[in-house]
C-alpha cells in the first residue's frame, strides 16, 4: 500500500468516526422535542412560543454534531493531510 | 491513486477549497468556472459566485415589482393579492423583531433581520430549482455572521458603553472563557447554517450521483426535507439568534 492510500484509508475511517458526534445532538433534540410535548399537553395556548423555543434550542444543541460533520466533510473532500506527504 | 486523488489532494495544499469532488460523478463542492487576477491575487468565478448572483437577481426583481404595486395602490380600494402577500410579510418581520427585541427596539432592526431572511431563505431553498445553494459555502455564512458580530459589538458599545469591556471580566478567573465565548459566536452561527445546509447538499448529491437510474419522482420528498424544511428552520434560527445576540446588549446595568 502505498503512502497515500494509507492516508485516504485511514481519512474514510476518520470521516465515519467523526460522525459518532451525530449521537449526541440527535439524544438531545429528542430530549427538547418529548419536553415540548409535555409543554404543549400542559398548555395548548402557547404553543407557539413553545415551538420556536424548542427549536432555538435544538438549533443550537446541534452545533456540536455539525462540528463532527464539518472534520468528516474536510477529511473526505479537503484533507489536508495529504499535502504533507 | 488515478484522477480521484489528484482532484481531492487540491485541496488544503493548493491553498483552495475550490476542487471539492470525487469521480463518482458526485459534485459536492464548488466548482470554478473562471479564473480573474485582482490585485494580483488569482480568484475564481465559482458556482457560489453565480447562484448568488441570481438569488440576488430575483429578489431585486421582486423588490422593484412590489415598489412599483405598492406605489401604484390606491388606499381606498381593498389590496390586490400580491400586495396582500407583501403586506403580510412586512407585517410577519415586525412582529417578530418586536415580540423578540422589545416595542422600543425592535423596529430599527426590521430592515436588517428582513434582509437577511429573505436572502437566507431564497439561497437555501435555491437547490430546488437546481442551483447549488450559496449557503453551501462557508465564506457566505461566514460573510453573515461577521455583520451580526459587528452589529452585536456596536451595539453593546452603544447602550452599555464601557461596560460591554468590563463585562467581559467581570468573574475575574473566567475571562479567558469569555472571550473565547464571544469570539465563538459567529463562529458557531456560521458553521450551523453551513453545516446543514452542507448536509442536505451533500444527501441530495448522493442520491442523484450514485442511484441516478433510481431516482426518478421519490427524491421529491427528501428535496422537501433537506431544502425546504431544514432551511426554512436554518432561516429562522439564524435570524431568531442574530435578534437575541444583539437584543442581549440592550439590558441596563
Amino acid at each position: 500500500m502505498t503512502d497515500r492510500g494509507l492516508i485516504l484509508a485511514c481519512s474514510a475511517i476518520g470521516a465515519g468516526l467523526a460522525m459518532i458526534a451525530g449521537i449526541g445532538p440527535g439524544v438531545g433534540q429528542g430530549i427538547a422535542a418529548g419536553h415540548g410535548a409535555a409543554a404543549v399537553g400542559r398548555n395548548p395556548g402557547a404553543k407557539g412560543t413553545i415551538m420556536s423555543t424548542m427549536l432555538l434550542g435544538q438549533a443550537v444543541a446541534e452545533t456540536t454534531g455539525l462540528y463532527g460533520f464539518a472534520v468528516a466533510i474536510i477529511l473526505l473532500f479537503a484533507n489536508p493531510l495529504i499535502g504533507r506527504l | 491513486m488515478g484522477n480521484g486523488s489528484s482532484l481531492l489532494s487540491a485541496g488544503f495544499a493548493g491553498g483552495n477549497l475550490l476542487q471539492m469532488s470525487s469521480d463518482e460523478g458526485v459534485s459536492v463542492g464548488v466548482n470554478g468556472f473562471l479564473q480573474y487576477k485582482f490585485f494580483g491575487q488569482e480568484v475564481w468565478l465559482t458556482t457560489t459566485t453565480i447562484c448568488m448572483l441570481i438569488v440576488i437577481l430575483a429578489l431585486v426583481v421582486f423588490a422593484l415589482i412590489a415598489n412599483r404595486v405598492i406605489r401604484k395602490a390606491d388606499p381606498e380600494k381593498a389590496p390586490g393579492p400580491f400586495l396582500n402577500v407583501i403586506e403580510y410579510m412586512v407585517d410577519a418581520i415586525d412582529n417578530l423583531t418586536k415580540t423578540n427585541m422589545g416595542e422600543k427596539h425592535g423596529g430599527k432592526f426590521a430592515n436588517y433581520i428582513g434582509t437577511i431572511f429573505c436572502f437566507i431563505l431564497l439561497a437555501n431553498i435555491s437547490g430546488l430549482f437546481g442551483l447549488r445553494p450559496p449557503t453551501a459555502d462557508y465564506g457566505v455564512t461566514f460573510g453573515l455572521a461577521i455583520i451580526t458580530f459587528v452589529l452585536i459589538h456596536y451595539n453593546g458599545f452603544k447602550y452599555q458603553k464601557s461596560k460591554h469591556i468590563t463585562n467581559l471580566f467581570k468573574p475575574a478567573l473566567l475571562t479567558p472563557i469569555n472571550i473565547i465565548g464571544e469570539l465563538a459566536t459567529p463562529l458557531s452561527m456560521s458553521l450551523r447554517l453551513f453545516g446543514n445546509v452542507l448536509s442536505g447538499t451533500v444527501m441530495m448529491a448522493l442520491i442523484y450521483g450514485l442511484i441516478g437510474k433510481f431516482a426518478i419522482i421519490w427524491p421529491s420528498v427528501l428535496h422537501g426535507y433537506f431544502d425546504v424544511f431544514s432551511g426554512a428552520i436554518q432561516t429562522y434560527v439564524f435570524s431568531m439568534l442574530t435578534m437575541v445576540f444583539i437584543s442581549n446588549t440592550f439590558e441596563e446595568e
